[in-house]
């Protein structure tokens, strides 16, 4: 009898990958809140790493009848001391259903590792912007160049030496262009030959083949190839985020919470069209400093609040590290709306004459406190100098911003917004 | 084919080359030492990742997608990957030609334990057992799988991912309760199950006529009301196998959700003789291939090395942890079945007088293999322990039974023990732990209410004292209320009649169902 072996190890794995996909459609709610959980406790930049998420095994159990209780016999193994008619003391109450439970127990919250693009998509799907990563943002382009195939015209440097060869080798071999060595032989045999009418014989056939040789060049330019280059638009590779936000005493953790999703939402939105991304976190009070993003967010500070030392400091840092030629370089700010009254004049020449020609993007996130409604909150000095500049042209964009649902939304108006601008512009 | 005499590998390394020579030495020693009779063999090599794949889909090759084997993915993998979990050397599917996977980082000494194991062991077993023989086709389940995953496609496209995603659900709650236990029913013929799905359904399509829509529906002429005995002859009550009987009489499935739910039904029946010999099973495997390795060996077929590394491995699978001991989780089925076999192949060959007076028939007749082929043919787990748990393997292993009654405040009796007075109430009370009537609940469909609201009434019979857990049942129920789309009802009485508790469950409105 014949034994078939078969190597299954080079079949498509990953059989299982649409069950796996059902699974997280299914489990889609609850996977989402375990996303945005674990999304809570992360940092900016570890927001799209994937990894393991948690969620409970309540919704996706799959229900069977099953028994509990009752009167028990079991047969056991290792009897020690036991004797017919011992009396055993229960362990405890509960442990008397320890380990004959059976299957329900292991599985009550469930653990599971999501993939990078799972994780994602789960979290921007949760934000509503399903097809964010298809609105154009304004971006400088720089123009790259590609390789496109060869061309029958072209710059000599461009000759592509191995395509124009093997062409004129195909055209020589399909004409029978005498080979050289032909040649060298029957000149060979003439030197040797005594013979009048073969010599002849053999200088006209020499002749013959030296014009064919001439009729059919080595290398004709129809040969020639060039290699072609297009030119693509290219997008600078790399972005700068800036994070500017005052932590002044008046900021509530409320509002920083509020600052931090919003600052996260634009880190995953720029990751997904710059391949690098670089984060700077200034935060300021009466004066602004470089910190990691642990201080940003949580380090304590106090005093007064003037917003122009922050730009002051985006304006220095730009200047040393990030070239506006190379670098995207976008700006979000948060603040309660807290300025100085004298830093206005200050705040709004920096804005528009250094900041806002080279960032991309500037954006100024106003945020209140929780159950305040902002239709009723009555203009902030900042926001009434930043509508003052908007007003005059500037490209900013300003938004309020209360409860944590709104920043999706907000996130999402102030893209949208900007590329219907774009396309009434051009 | 090589001389007998040679080693058929040496260190761990393998190839293509040496897997064919162990498969025939292996085979050599099966067939005409041990005389097994077996399926022929197909022996594929899979990676660790396909070997998950595999115990995702309940072991088999093929299978229609539901998001439960998702489920069972990710968290498998998931502790693969923490290291909680080795993965199974092997996998083995009763079917015909009997395919076993062997995970392609097993050592050359581990793939010849596998295949002595799985390829002759556990393929013997499944095409001699006799339950496996009444209950499963092993010609036509990779067929019928198939099948049935065309089948679940094809629905979802016609009818929407949802809908056969409720009708599964609801199917598999109930897949445990979807088994005919007794014989009677003619055996399973999937290949003509499948030709005749195909045919039922190619009728409907033939005969459809849209006007037959619009014909206003006349008075209904339900006339007398049947009398009990009737009815319940005719919707063949009482019945055990719920799911059966929702297929037949469910008054709005539809055609497919029927055939969905027969295909749930005929996987539970298939997989039905497995739970019911799971330690006749390990111990016939574990048993020859301990016998196959030790013949290769004598033969000098293996190195001292490679057999030593074997025992390590084989002694790890037939590990009895003590009660007491914290890795003890219930009886070990390879410890149990290949201590049985074992003692079995002692009483055969050289019985002392305790034997000779337990086994009579056995006890020196000097033909273990006989025997043993005898036995696991004829047995299951329940009656194989019953039969041949021996006073001296009961010693072995120090059994003791424990009496646990909730009323008794005092704590738990110990009931028996391993001595003369407590071999047979041990060895009833062990084999009792292993019959299915006793492991899954025991319900039934008793009756319809037709002349009324056409609510369905289930019957558990509570036995000593185990009733439903409340949470998981008001589950089950809904899904099996969403089948029937009417009320069901359960209700649980102990053997006197007195109920004990009563469940109702309304169908929730599912469009698919309408």
């Amino acid at each position: 009898m014949a034994i078939h072996i078969v190597d299954r190890r080079l079949n498509p794995g990953s059989k299982s990958l649409e069950n796996r996909q059902r699974f997280l459609r299914r489990a889609k709610a609850l996977v989402q809140g375990a996303v945005k959980k674990s999304s809570q406790d992360r940092d900016i930049k570890d927001v799209l790493e994937g990894g393991e998420v948690s969620v409970p095994i309540d919704g996706m159990d799959e229900p069977r009848f099953r028994r509990e209780g009752g009167t028990r016999d079991m047969v056991l193994p290792g009897n020690k001391k036991f004797i017919e008619g011992d009396i055993l003391p229960r362990p405890n109450p509960s442990g008397g259903k320890g380990r004959g439970a059976g299957e329900g127990d292991s599985e009550d919250t469930f653990r599971f590792v999501l993939s990078r693009d799972e994780f994602v998509d789960l979290f921007l799907d949760d934000l509503e912007l399903p097809d964010l990563a298809k609105r154009k943002l304004a971006e400088v382009e720089s123009q790259g160049i590609r390789r496109a195939g060869y061309t029958t015209s072209g710059s000599p440097a461009n000759i592509s030496v191995s395509r124009t060869v093997s062409r004129a080798l195909a055209r020589r071999v399909a004409l029978r262009r005498p080979r050289p060595e032909v040649l060298a032989a029957l000149e060979a045999e003439l030197e040797d030959c005594r013979d009048e009418a073969r010599r002849a014989e053999l200088m006209a056939e020499i002749e013959a083949l030296k014009a064919k040789i001439r009729r059919i060049p080595f290398i004709d330019p129809i040969d020639i190839r060039y290699r072609r280059f297009e030119t693509v638009p290219k997008p600078v590779a790399q972005a700068v985020m800036f994070c500017l936000m005052d932590v002044s005493g008046s900021m509530t953790e409320h509002m920083k919470d509020l600052a931090k999703r919003f600052y996260m939402l634009l880190y995953v939105f720029l990751k997904r069209r710059y391949r690098h991304v670089e984060i700077v976190f200034i935060r300021h009070t009466d004066r602004a400093e470089e910190v990691d993003e642990q201080t940003f967010f949580y380090g304590p500070a106090s005093g007064g609040t003037l917003v122009s030392s922050a730009l002051q400091a985006m304006h220095d840092i730009v200047r040393s590290r990030f070239r506006p030629d190379d670098w995207n370089i976008y700006a979000a700010q948060a603040s309660d709306g807290d300025n100085s009254y004298a830093d206005g004049e200050v705040t709004s020449r920096l804005l528009t004459d250094m900041i806002l020609p080279v960032t991309q993007f500037f954006a100024y996130l106003e945020v209140g406190q929780e159950n305040g409604l902002s239709y009723e909150m009555p203009n902030s000095s900042l926001w009434t100098l930043y509508e003052g500049l908007r007003a005059s042209g500037a490209p900013l964009s300003m938004r309020k911003v209360n409860e944590r649902s709104e920043i999706f939304p907000v996130f999402h108006d102030l893209f949208q917004r900007r590329s219907q601008q774009e396309r009434t512009g051009s | 084919m090589t001389a007998t005499d040679q080693l058929l590998f040496e260190g761990a390394d393998w190839d293509f080359r040496t897997l064919q020579r162990i498969c025939d030495a292996c085979e050599h020693v099966a067939r005409d030492e041990l005389g097994l009779d077996v399926y022929p063999n197909q022996i594929e090599v899979i990676t660790a990742e396909q070997m998950l794949d595999a115990y995702s889909s309940v072991g088999m090759p093929l299978f229609y997608k539901h998001w439960s084997f998702g489920k069972h993915f990710a968290f498998q993998e998931a502790s693969y990957r923490k290291g909680l979990m080795g993965l199974a050397y092997e996998i083995v599917i009763n079917s015909s030609p009997c395919i076993s996977y062997l995970m392609e980082e097993n050592t050359a000494t581990m793939q010849t334990l596998v295949i002595a194991h799985a390829a002759f062991g556990h393929n013997h077993f499944f095409k001699n057992n006799y339950l496996f023989k009444q209950w499963t086709d092993a010609d036509g389940i990779l067929d019928y799988l198939e099948f049935a995953k065309r089948y679940v496609a094809h629905c979802e496209e016609r009818h929407g991912r949802l809908a056969v995603e409720h009708t599964l659900d609801a199917a598999h709650a109930l897949m445990s309760h979807g088994i005919d236990r007794y014989p009677g029913k003619k055996s399973l013929d999937l290949r003509a199950e499948e030709k005749r799905a195909g045919r039922r359904r190619a009728h409907e399509e033939s005969a459809f006529n849209d006007l037959w829509r619009t014909v206003p529906a006349g008075k209904v002429k339900s006339g007398a009301i049947l009398d009990v005995e009737r009815r319940r002859q005719m919707l063949g009550l009482p019945q055990e196998n719920l799911l059966y009987f929702l297929e037949k009489t469910a008054p709005r499935l539809r055609p497919w959700q029927r055939e969905l739910l027969r295909i749930v039904r005929h996987i539970a029946q298939y997989f039905y003789p497995q739970s019911q010999t799971k330690v006749m099973n390990e111990g016939t495997a574990t048993y020859v291939h301990y016998r196959i390795m030790s013949r290769l060996h004598q033969q000098g077929r293996l190195t001292d090395g490679n057999f030593l590394e074997f025992l390590q491995s084989h002694t790890n699978v037939v590990f009895q942890p003590e009660f007491d001991d914290p890795r003890y989780s219930g009886f070990n089925p390879y410890a149990l079945g290949f201590a049985m076999m074992q003692d079995i192949e002692r009483i055969v060959t050289n019985p002392e007088a305790e034997d000779r007076e337990w086994f009579p028939d056995i006890a020196g007749t000097g033909d273990t293999m006989g025997v043993l082929r005898d036995i696991w043919a004829n047995y299951r787990d329940e009656s194989f322990i019953s039969q041949f748990m021996s006073p001296r393997l009961m010693r072995h292993f120090r059994m003791f039974h424990l009496h646990d009654d909730p009323e008794d405040r005092s704590g738990i009796l110990v009931d028996a023990i391993h001595n003369e007075r407590g071999y047979r109430r041990l060895r009833r009370e062990l084999a009792r732990q292993y019959d299915v009537g006793f492991i899954d609940a025991n319900i039934e469909v008793v009756d319809v209410d037709l002349a009324g609201d056409r609510r369905l009434m289930l019957r558990h019979t509570v036995v000593k004292g185990a009733q439903l857990s409340e949470a998981d049942t008001k589950r089950v129920l809904q899904h099996l209320a969403d089948l029937w789309s009417y009320d069901v009802s359960l209700v649980e009485s102990d053997a006197s009649g007195t109920v004990l508790k009563e469940y109702v469950a309304n169908p929730r409105n599912i469009s698919v169902a309408a």
